[in-house]
């Protein structure tokens, strides 16, 4: 199964699909939800396989619990939720019904970040990163697009251990094609530059990329990485980037505290300081709306990324 | 079950609760007013009914076992100890800096353990997925939880009552460790969670009860468990926190501290009488 490059797909789209996919070839494969089964899309699964999807109603800490039985006899289950309940209201059982066990328990959390739009402030989840990569042990992926989505719940379902997958509401263009590698802790470059270098990952890779042809017109070389894993980093390609480019700047749907640009500038002040600007939302809850009109009112569009750019650059020595 | 056989179990609980005050006493820290009250019933589980191989911990169609009271892990490491897991020796390096026997049990440190248990109300939706997993099988094997009475306080236990009851999960059963005690008091006073019968026949379960001090009472409570078929068992386990100790026996001051070195000797004087 491939994805046409250009078209418009939710990366949670990509993950419904996925999930047959896999189920169709693997009996230990089972899916729970929590009453949102059309919302997360993995109504699919349980359209393909009904024996082995279990709606657990709207209780997601014992989705989360349930979850560790089947994963420690042997099942490889993928929970979903919303990125809000799975790992804001359930933070305490994944860290410690999952975390703690290291339970091979993958969790497929969608409608993250602003982009869930309309819905507004308490179900648009800004702190799953930070969250879950405090979880020692685990692995936090946000893929960009509906061809990375798949890649991404693929390499979760054959690694062992827990694994947070960060998945979008929003349709966003498919961009890799059926050629694209995927590999969990790896950074892609997607353009290289020497000025600046833009760290994103899932919905604003898009944004990046339209950021870096801006600043190309304005004489500015910037690179672009698509850094789909939060956690582990691919810190070898961070380090690298900062080298080059002399300067960072992180892009994510997350808040500036604690997601990726946090993780990059943990990396980098150990390693190799050099200025680092966060784009993701201020310290701040967002709000209804249409989603594309919130990724400019919260500042996380391609202009804000060139206008941080632009920040980054001017803070070199 | 023969006289014999019952005074062979109370001869093991008697060495369980010795086990435990040697644990707490030596790590200076821990829970023995409710690993006393649980002690027979894990000692009845583990010496009469689960199918578990001290040989072979992780024996694939085992029975599992999941203490969803995780502060009672010195009541789970004595048996399992007793039970010939690991030697009884090592449980007084409990709670020690080196020791691999934890404060709340952690499966992937600790021989027979089947879930790491702590905060309380998870290990329960563990039990459930378990007990999920067995159908998916097709196996025999059944998943018991041993949980708090004032544990039952958080919702996540009604969370995974509504599950276990929805998919007709009668390979599991609950055994609520009923002392009415709990850190600040009496757990009706607390907050007071009680009556768990009807709460527990409301959401679909099949209930029971036992005394949870009296062997014979206990294995026809496990047996009854086992013959329900189409929904989920919880057994109602009347029990005293602090048994076997004097001075512990009704006592919410010994939920969570330790005997020092006058009160062990009363202790075991106690149990060894």
């Amino acid at each position: 199964m491939a994805y046409n490059i250009g078209d418009k797909i939710a990366t949670r789209d990509a993950y419904g699909a996925t999930l047959v996919e896999i189920g169709n070839e693997n009996e230990n494969l089972v899916v729970l939800d929590a009453d949102l089964a059309a919302a997360t899309k993995t109504g699919m699964f349980k359209k393909a396989h009904p024996d082995r999807f279990f709606d657990c109603g709207i209780a997601e800490n014992n989705m989360i619990g349930a979850a560790v039985g089947l994963a420690l006899s042997g099942k490889v289950p993928f929970a979903a939720t919303f990125a809000m309940f799975a790992a804001g209201r359930s933070y305490e059982q994944v860290r410690n019904s999952i975390g703690y066990p290291h339970a091979n328990v993958k969790i497929g959390a969608t409608h993250g970040g602003i982009t869930v739009g309309e819905d507004g402030a308490t179900h648009q989840c800004c702190e799953d990163f930070a969250l879950m990569r405090t979880v020692p042990g685990m692995t936090v992926i946000c893929p960009a697009d509906a061809q990375e989505a798949r890649l991404a719940v693929k390499a979760a379902y054959e690694m062992d251990g827990p694994v947070y997958l960060r998945f979008g509401r929003m349709a966003v263009p498919v961009f890799f094609d059926e050629n694209y590698k995927f590999e969990i802790g790896k950074g892609v470059k997607l353009v290289d530059g020497t000025d600046v270098s833009i760290i994103a990952n899932g919905v604003e890779v898009e944004q990046a990329l339209i950021a870096a042809e801006k600043l190309k017109a304005e004489g500015i070389s910037a690179s672009v990485i698509n850094m789909a894993t939060i956690k582990p980093l691919d810190t070898e390609l961070v380090i690298e980037e900062a080298k080059k480019c002399g300067c960072i700047v992180t892009v994510e749907e997350h808040s500036v505290i604690g997601g990726l640009g946090g993780a990059v500038a943990e990396a980098l002040c150990e390693a190799y300081p050099v200025p680092v600007v966060k784009v993701g939302t201020e310290d701040c809850f967002g709000r209804s709306g249409p989603a594309k009109e919130l990724l400019s009112k919260f500042g996380l569009d391609a202009d804000a990324i060139v206008a941080k750019a632009k920040a980054a650059i001017a803070l070199k020595k | 079950m023969e006289q014999r056989r019952v005074d062979e179990l109370k001869e093991i609980a008697r060495n369980v609760r010795i086990g435990i005050i040697d644990a707490v006493h030596s790590a200076s820290s821990g829970h023995p007013g409710g690993s006393l009250s649980s002690a027979d019933i894990m000692t009845y589980l583990y010496f009469e009914e689960l199918n578990v191989n001290p040989e072979d911990p992780q024996m694939a169609d085992r029975d599992r076992f999941v203490l969803s009271k995780g502060h009672c892990s010195p009541a789970l490491y004595s048996v399992l100890a007793h039970r010939g897991f690991f030697p009884v020796e090592d449980l007084k390096t409990f709670r020690k800096t080196t020791s691999y026997l934890q404060g709340h049990p952690d499966k992937n440190k600790v021989p027979g353990v089947d879930m790491s248990t702590g905060s309380l109300g998870q290990g329960v939706s563990a039990a459930c997925g378990m007990a999920l997993a067995a159908k998916l099988d097709k196996s025999d094997r059944r998943v018991w939880a041993l949980v708090g009475d004032g544990e039952a306080e958080e919702g996540q236990v009604w969370e995974s009552a509504m599950f276990a009851a929805h998919y007709n999960l009668d390979n599991l059963c609950y055994i609520i460790d009923w002392n009415g005690l709990q850190i600040d008091g009496a757990i009706d006073d607390v907050i007071g969670p009680a009556p768990f019968d009807t709460k527990f026949a409301s959401f679909g379960w099949n209930v029971l009860s036992c005394d949870a001090h009296d062997f014979e009472s206990i294995e026809a409570a496990v047996n009854a468990a086992k013959d329900c078929k189409g929904k989920p068992t919880v057994i109602i386990a009347k029990s005293v926190k602090g048994k076997g100790v004097s001075f512990m026996e009704n006592q919410a001051s010994w939920h969570g501290s330790a005997p020092n070195a006058e009160q062990y000797a009363v202790a075991i004087n106690d149990l060894k009488a």
